[in-house]
């Protein structure tokens, strides 16, 4: 539970800070226990949803979170959030340490990060209007009168193009994409600096969807905001993002500039996703080949040994992966900002199964992990 | 003949509301070890389309007018005993959500050989190895073992697998796939995609797939099948739909849809929502969201008629071909340009 002292300038693998970041996460650990017993509970085991993940995010720029269900993203979101209490490691947000802050000592911070949710049916309190749903950060805060938050409220509603004459509706008048603009303005109401975004397409038709995607696109120029992005959509994120994550089961397998990554990913896992993503091209997608990774994402209870793609991963080397657990650092003649959590990433893009199988001895590959 | 044609099928809800017209009009036609895409939005019509060839909407307050034709056999027509034989055994449907399509407290098992045993005159122990053997089939590793297993102590992908045998066993003739891997990530969808396709080699099935996703749709699809608010704007082979789309509407779901392949400076969104199908607008339907509305189209249907020099493919739009060709051009030119 202890986080070892850090000097405030390096995070725990040594990545040096600027002291401009937005927000640093440093080996971020969420475990959930897992109890037996009714009165005298005992801990029999934990799920390891988060463990270990470091990344930063700087002012302006959109760092998108990719992975499957139960890779961790969310539960990695709300600690960031502080919604759920790390299990360890570290949070500072513009250089100041919120990870053990206190409810009170929290509120001014809650201002700077809001998020916008997943599901616009469930988000919303069905028994509150839509005025009171996007002034209670307003009024929780203290900002302004009554006067003063209704006409930021409308102001707000027509940021997020809705008719600022609905502030007395409910939300099961609104459509689902218009539910989805009622929770970003909710969001927008404080003036946050960073906002969470916890798969806010996904529930959305792809016509809704564009526009809600747009929309967040305007908004952060308009304002300058800060996006972490988290969505199992690769297309979306592609569109979306400035930097992107991708996870595997509690950890970050790979991370880069975007087009980096989509062009030359360099772990099997990302280029696994890649692939299996339908294209919206007949002649494209008769000419590649799906990379169908065999079984599905083991337990996060008694995640595998040492590299935990290593079971699903077409290039295991049984003795290396198995053992030997990779670090996520810059590999091969990647670019600079590109890391891989690999013991031998993938030498080019596209490859067919086959040729993943038949991994190159790529001696830069194997120089770089020392 | 083909396997099943669908001839101007309506389908009309009456509720407190008024009549809700969720199909007006659709036709298609499908052959063997074909597979049809229908793509279309929430509340298109998609889904209720296939319920009704399938004859699963309720009896009550539902009315259900024109032809479906599989085999030559009108289904619209067919008495319910008849339709229970059909359902099942030469038409299976796998739905979207594998968590609620399964009976939670039956074993897979006891619910695929209660499929078999329904169509065929076999043995309980006959039933239970062809069960096995399409549990393989579908890739459950240890089915001998997991097939007296519950349906909760599956994942979401490998109860996708259990619904996909379950609607096999019986080698239907026509497969419909409602949104079958919606709830699924992107590596377990490719998984049941790879899937559909080499069953639907094996056994010359004909697969009709609904989906929301052109993604989907290029990659499996022979025929496409373009609805919108309860018809059909748009139905053509996949590689001119991909190459030429017609419809309005088809420019605005390929350019709202984020790529993979290309680096996209803005999204072309279609404005406004669709229609209530309690009142849809006059004319054509798609008229209050349209860049490109003209006069005619506010007052009168456009019909579902050919494009020019290709008899295939099918468009119910009023705009002339010129601007046609040009804003399909612009269209693809803003994909190449932005591939990396």
């Amino acid at each position: 539970m202890t986080t070892p002292a850090q000097p405030p300038n390096e995070t725990a693998d040594g990545t040096p800070l600027t002291g401009d970041e937005l927000l640093v996460v440093d080996g971020l650990q969420k475990y959930f226990p897992i109890t037996r017993g009714i009165i005298f509970q005992k801990q029999i085991a934990a799920v390891q949803a988060v463990d270990g993940v470091t990344f930063t995010v700087n002012e302006g720029e959109t760092l998108g979170v990719v992975g499957e269900s139960g890779c961790g993203k969310s539960t990695m979101a709300r600690c960031v959030m502080k919604l759920l209490e790390p299990t360890g490691g570290r949070i500072l947000f513009r250089g100041r340490d919120i990870t053990n802050l206190s409810r009170s000592a929290m509120r001014p911070y809650r201002r700077e990060m809001m998020m916008i949710f997943q599901d616009p049916y469930a988000s919303l309190n069905p028994r509150k209007r839509v005025g009171f749903i996007v002034a209670e950060a307003l009024e929780l805060h203290k900002l302004g009168t009554q006067a003063e938050i209704k006409r930021r409220v409308q102001e707000l509603l027509e940021v997020v193009g809705l008719n600022p004459e609905h502030y007395n509706r409910f939300p099961h008048e609104f459509s689902g994409g218009q539910r989805q603009r009622i929770g970003i303005a909710r969001a927008l109401a404080v003036n946050p600096k960073l906002i969470v975004c916890d798969e806010p397409v996904s529930a959305l038709d792809v016509s809704v969807q564009a526009q809600v995607l747009n929309l967040l696109k305007d908004l952060q120029r308009d304002f300058n905001l800060t996006f972490i992005f988290i969505a199992h959509d690769l297309n979306v994120v592609r569109y979306i993002s400035d930097r992107v994550l991708v996870m595997y089961l509690g950890q970050i397998v790979e991370s880069g500039d975007r087009n980096n990554l989509y062009d030359s990913p360099q772990h099997p896992y990302t280029g696994a996703l890649l692939s299996a993503v339908p294209v919206a091209d007949p002649e494209v997608s008769r000419g590649r080949q799906r990379i169908v990774l065999e079984g599905d994402v083991p337990s996060p209870i008694n995640p595998p040994k040492a590299c935990r793609f290593h079971p699903r991963c077409p290039r295991f080397v049984e003795g290396r992966c198995d053992v030997e657990p990779p670090e996520l650092v810059l590999r091969g003649a990647a670019a600079p900002d590109h890391l891989t959590r690999c013991h031998y990433p993938l030498e080019r893009w596209p490859l067919t199964v086959d040729e993943m199988r038949r991994r190159e001895e790529a001696p830069a590959a194997a120089a770089s992990e020392g | 003949m083909p396997l099943l044609e669908v001839k101007d099928l309506k389908t009309y809800f009456a509720t407190g509301d008024g009549v809700v017209k969720a199909v007006d009009g659709v036709s298609f036609s499908i052959e063997k070890g074909q597979t049809l895409g229908i793509v279309g939005e929430s509340g298109s019509g998609k889904s209720v389309t296939c319920l009704t060839i399938m004859g699963l909407n309720p009896k009550r307050r539902t009315t259900s007018t024109g032809e479906a034709l599989f085999n030559g056999e009108d289904l619209l027509k067919a008495s319910p005993s008849r339709l229970r034989e059909i359902r099942g055994n030469d038409i299976a449907m796998i739905f979207q959500d594998p968590m609620t399509s399964l009976n939670p407290v039956h074993t897979v098992g006891t619910q695929l050989v209660e499929a078999v045993t329904l169509h065929r005159n076999v043995s309980r122990g006959q039933a239970k190895k062809r069960a096995l053997e399409l549990l393989k089939q579908v890739g459950i590793p240890r089915a001998e073992r997991r097939i007296d297993d519950y349906p909760h102590q599956f994942s979401g992908g490998m109860r996708q697998r259990v619904m996909i045998a379950m609607a096999l066993i019986n080698d239907p003739d026509l497969l419909i796939a409602d949104e079958p891997t919606t709830a699924l990530d992107v590596t377990t969808q490719a998984q049941i995609l790879t899937l559909i396709e080499k069953l639907q080699s094996d056994y010359d099935s004909a697969v009709i797939m609904i989906t929301h996703d052109l993604g989907v749709i290029a990659e499996i699809a022979d025929d496409v099948v373009v609805m919108y608010a309860a018809e059909v704007v748009e139905k053509s082979p996949v590689d001119r739909i991909f190459k030429k789309p017609h419809h309005p509407y088809t420019w605005g779901l390929m350019g709202s849809l984020p790529r993979l392949d290309a680096d996209l400076e803005r999204l072309t969104q279609i404005p406004g929502q669709p229609p209530s199908l309690l009142r849809p607008p006059a004319g054509c339907r798609f008229n209050p969201r349209c860049a490109y509305v003209m006069d005619v189209c506010r007052t009168k249907a456009p019909p579902l008629e050919p494009v020019r020099g290709d008899a295939t493919h099918l468009q119910a739009c009023h705009l002339d071909e010129e601007t046609k060709d040009r804003e399909a051009a612009r269209l693809l030119h803003m994909f190449a340009s932005g591939a990396a």
